[in-house]
């Protein structure tokens, strides 16, 4: 367990073959297969929708559709990156009154489902809600009120949600960070502000940029929220076109469409990471050091903390908990329905079960670039974070298609029943489904972390004779630490709020908890639905737990073996 | 030796999972009948009425109807569906069209379901109806201020600015309605009468719930609503400020749509399959649609009381092959018109 341990290991002669041998290979042949696997699905749906180009006319007012989808896109962007990355400095960077709750409560807008955070905030500002009846009460029916159902109150719903994405890759860059570097600056006359200008923000660059890709591949892909708000994108167009026109190929088409926005959210994101590569030298175990806010000061911070937390979070909760409690008291069977247990059960294996394939592979798919694969394996890692900018239903779709063309080759070359019912009859597809869509947000926070170790570090383990599996277990995966935490809290939470794959692709007799809040809230069963809503939202603050114990590990340095590496 | 939280997790993770995909506890058929549904009203009661009369087992999944149809016929010959559920008559259409569904023959269902609820060749049954009209709040509307004979062409109408509620463009309700004014008046007029909602400035809201709270509290007078939702919200507060007003009853009748099932072909249990559709077009009529407040498709069997209430009226007679084929120029009308 101790590094000198590894250093004596070293074998001389095997050095080269080591360092340049058959590890290289071994690695970037996995990322390229893992980078097939993750794409077929995708490419099937690429396939049929190029295949058929031409033959179907384009929805009208789909110029209009792309326009409003770059709109809510910058939109939430934009303000994702304000409220998650402001935030993530404010609770590192300050001490203030509550923080050391807020720090981690500030995550939980991700625990909401985006569609029912839409639907709550709906039903407490729509005209009939009770702040706009309040409002004409006080002011006359004629009172002026900015329309609820609009472009800014979809990117207002979305960024709330959604900035916890910034905010977590912000945070954790900010704490992988040494003070080493900000202190210099600041001893050598810097201002606050220009110090965070000049060397935080862009020593945080990456990260931000892949909590920023993320979000925008979130805004892309999300179909249910913005139509609450009237908001018509080009993933609301696959749908308006695949169940409007019963044209499943001008469908694919325009899912064609939502992957090259993704395309160009991907190269903006490398882009925004620039050329320049920034790593930490250093020892971690010097973290930042926050300075106090007093008075008036500190509790704006507070006020500004907590009121992202109430719109993200406490109030949708709260009205959540009034329509269930109104529930349970007509009904109190309604507590004890023993589905909770069982959907419960479902959702969490299947979360697990992804969030951990989904950290091996980023974790695998870091490890193998760093030792050196080149453009090829980059490009191939490129291709395996693609499956999160397809909306989920395309993905389920992919699934079935490929598993269509397998079965029918099989059967031709002679095997008996093909692949049989392998997608639907199990839960193989919605776990393969699932890895496709969520290796994106593994990848983008592994990633991250990755390209914080100095290349320096890898190659001195290399060069003292370590094979590429012990670089990985003993000095990758300790320093890539943090990016695995908020890997498998990301992938659990985004997977158990998970539903047009489940939907798709469930067997019979496995049901979600998302799957019963959607049976209910289709008919609009709204306080029906909020029990089953309180219990995804339950489920993913268990992983938000985890990550905050992990992270005040990491911050306080009790254990931190990175730092021995080094 | 430092404790290491997050590998113990992982490894515990990976464990657990490995333990419960081992025993392939899983999902797996296990009823007699399989059904895809995109249909969700209260399943579960028709259903188990139905196991209790016959002894026959039914399990489903819901989904929603295009994704179903897609997976139906990417599982091919191995699917383990028996019946296809789902709403809206284009759909039911459009499930034969792709030859997802088999042709059966049934002495049973040709007397039960009126002709034009039902497929000629009978790949599908219409089971449950329900009527999309206008719904107005009394204190603001008088009911002799609408076009009797064309009540939807109607509300397009200049003294209608600034009154009306409807749904949104994606929605299957508009789709389907605008698809049936198409039949009605051909594509031209049509387009009149939807660009004369949007020159009324329609209010678009996003579900019919938050419509008829709307109707409720006065910030709009008019609407098209199903008329379960308004029978179910009536249900739990009777003193609701919302009325419905049969459309067009001088004229071709009021808008109706159903939810059906066809036998999947190459169904595994085709008998079991035809004997649940029968029934539910039968004995199960009201174990099927009462709960929604649905209308019977069987004219044998009475509407339960809440949406009695409303009186009887008269219903646009259904053309599924026209909800189905002109559903796309509805959605291109729907653009064209500036509604969304």
């Amino acid at each position: 367990m101790t590094g000198p341990a590894v250093l004596a290991e070293a074998r001389t002669p095997e050095r080269r073959s080591r360092t340049y041998g058959v590890g290289r290979t071994a690695w970037s042949s996995l990322v390229i297969a893992v980078a097939v696997v993750v794409a077929t699905p995708v490419l099937a749906v690429v396939i049929d929708g190029l295949g058929s180009l031409g033959e179907s006319a384009q929805p009208r007012g789909l110029a209009r559709m792309v326009l409003t989808t770059l709109a809510l896109m910058l939109g939430v962007g934009a303000g994702s990156l304000v409220v998650g990355g402001g935030l993530a400095w404010l609770v590192t960077a300050y001490r203030f009154p509550l923080r050391n709750v807020l720090v981690w409560l500030l995550v939980l807008p991700l625990a909401m489902p985006a569609y029912v955070l839409g639907f709550v905030f709906l039903s407490v500002f729509d005209v009939a809600g009770p702040v706009q009846t309040l409002l004409r009460a006080v002011f006359g029916a004629d009172v002026w009120v900015p329309e609820v159902r609009s472009l800014p109150a979809a990117v207002l719903v979305m960024t709330l949600s959604l900035y916890p994405y910034v905010y977590l890759l912000t945070r954790s860059a900010l704490i992988e960070q040494s003070s080493g570097t900000y202190d210099a600056a600041r001893t050598l006359g810097a201002t606050r502000g220009r110090a965070l200008r000049r060397v935080l923000l862009p020593l945080a660059r990456p990260s931000l940029a892949a909590g920023l890709a993320l979000v925008m591949m979130e805004t892309l892909t999300d179909f249910a929220t913005v139509q609450y708000f009237n908001v018509q994108t080009v993933s609301v167009g696959v749908y308006l076109v695949w169940k409007g026109t019963f044209d499943f190929h001008a469908a694919t088409q325009l899912a064609v469409l939502v992957l090259l926005f993704a395309v160009a959210v991907l190269a903006a994101e490398k882009a925004l990471r620039g050329r320049a590569r920034y790593h930490q030298l250093g020892s971690r175990r010097q973290g930042f050091q926050p300075e106090r806010l007093r008075g008036a000061r500190g509790w704006a911070a507070t006020t500004l903390c907590v009121a992202a937390l109430s719109a993200g979070f406490l109030i949708p909760v709260a009205q959540l908990l009034l329509w269930a409690a109104g529930q349970a008291s007509a009904d109190t069977s309604v507590l004890t329905d023993p589905r909770f247990v069982d959907y419960l059960a479902n959702s969490l294996l299947v979360a697990a079960i992804t969030a951990v394939s989904c950290v091996v592979l980023a974790v695998s798919i870091g490890h193998a670039i760093r030792l050196g694969g080149g453009r090829f394996v980059s490009f191939a890692a490129q291709l395996t974070t693609f499956g999160y900018a397809v909306p989920g239903a395309v993905v389920g779709i992919g699934v079935l298609l490929s598993f269509a063309a397998a079965d029918t080759a099989l059967e031709r070359a002679g095997v008996p029943g093909g692949t049989g019912l392998i997608v639907t009859g199990s839960v193989i597809g919605i776990l393969y489904a699932y890895v496709i869509r969520f290796l994106a947000p593994a990848y983008q926070s592994i990633g991250a972390s990755f390209e914080k170790i100095p290349p320096t570090v890898t190659f001195s383990a290399l060069s003292l004779g370590a094979a590429p599996r012990r670089v990985l277990a003993r000095v990758h995966f300790p320093l890539a630490r943090p990016g695995v935490a908020v890997a498998l809290m990301l992938v659990v939470i985004d997977a158990v709020k998970e539903l047009p794959i489940v939907l798709l692709l469930r067997p019979f007799g496995f049901t979600t908890a998302s799957v019963w809040v959607y049976e209910l809230a289709r008919e609009n069963f709204w306080e029906k639905a909020s029990l089953p809503a309180l219990v995804i939202v339950a489920v993913a603050i268990i992983p938000v737990f985890v990550l905050v114990r992990q992270t005040r590990r990491d911050e306080t340095g009790t254990t931190a073996p990175g730092e021995v590496r080094q | 030796m430092h404790p290491r939280p997050l590998l113990t997790t992982l490894v515990g993770m990976t464990a657990l999972t490995s333990i419960l995909t081992g025993c392939g506890a899983i999902g797996g058929q296990s009823a007699d009948l399989q059904i895809y549904s995109a249909r969700h009203y209260d399943l579960e009661g028709a259903f188990g009425q139905f196991t209790d009369e016959t002894g026959i087992t039914v399990e489903f999944i819901s989904g929603d109807d295009a994704e179903l149809l897609e997976r139906l016929k990417a599982e091919g010959e191995d699917t383990p569906a028996d019946v296809f559920m789902t709403v809206d008559a284009g759909n039911l259409w459009n499930g034969a069209r792709q030859g997802e569904l088999a042709a059966i023959d049934s002495a049973v269902l040709d007397e039960a379901v009126p002709e034009d609820l039902r497929d000629a060749e009978g790949r599908w049954y219409g089971l449950a109806m329900r009527a999309r009209t206008v719904t107005y709040n009394p204190e603001n509307v008088d009911p002799a201020e609408f076009d009797a004979v064309e009540t939807y062409a109607g509300l397009a109408d200049p003294r209608w600015k600034d009154r009306l509620c409807m749904r949104d463009a994606t929605s299957a309700y508009t789709q389907s309605l605008v698809a049936s004014l198409i039949e009605l008046h051909g594509r031209a007029r049509a387009l009149e009468i939807v660009q004369g909602w949007v020159a009324n400035n329609v209010e678009i809201m996003s579900n019919d719930v938050l419509l008829l709270d709307a109707i409720d509290a006065g910030t709009c007078d008019v609407g098209i609503n199903n008329h379960y939702y308004l029978a179910r919200t009536l249900a739990e507060k009777p003193e609701l400020n919302v009325d419905l007003f049969w459309a067009s009853q001088e004229g071709a009748g009021t808008h109706v749509n159903i939810s059906g099932a066809g036998v999947v072909d190459g169904a595994d249990n085709p008998e079991d399959a035809q004997r649940l559709i029968e029934w539910l077009a039968t004995d199960g009529q009201n174990a099927f649609v009462d709960a929604n407040h649905e209308y019977p498709v069987n004219p044998a069997v009475e509407p339960e009381p809440v949406i009695a209430d409303f009186g009887d009226f008269t219903r646009m007679p259904l053309n599924a092959e026209a909800y189905g084929t002109l559903n796309a120029d509805a959605v291109d009308l729907l653009a064209e018109a500036g509604y969304r």
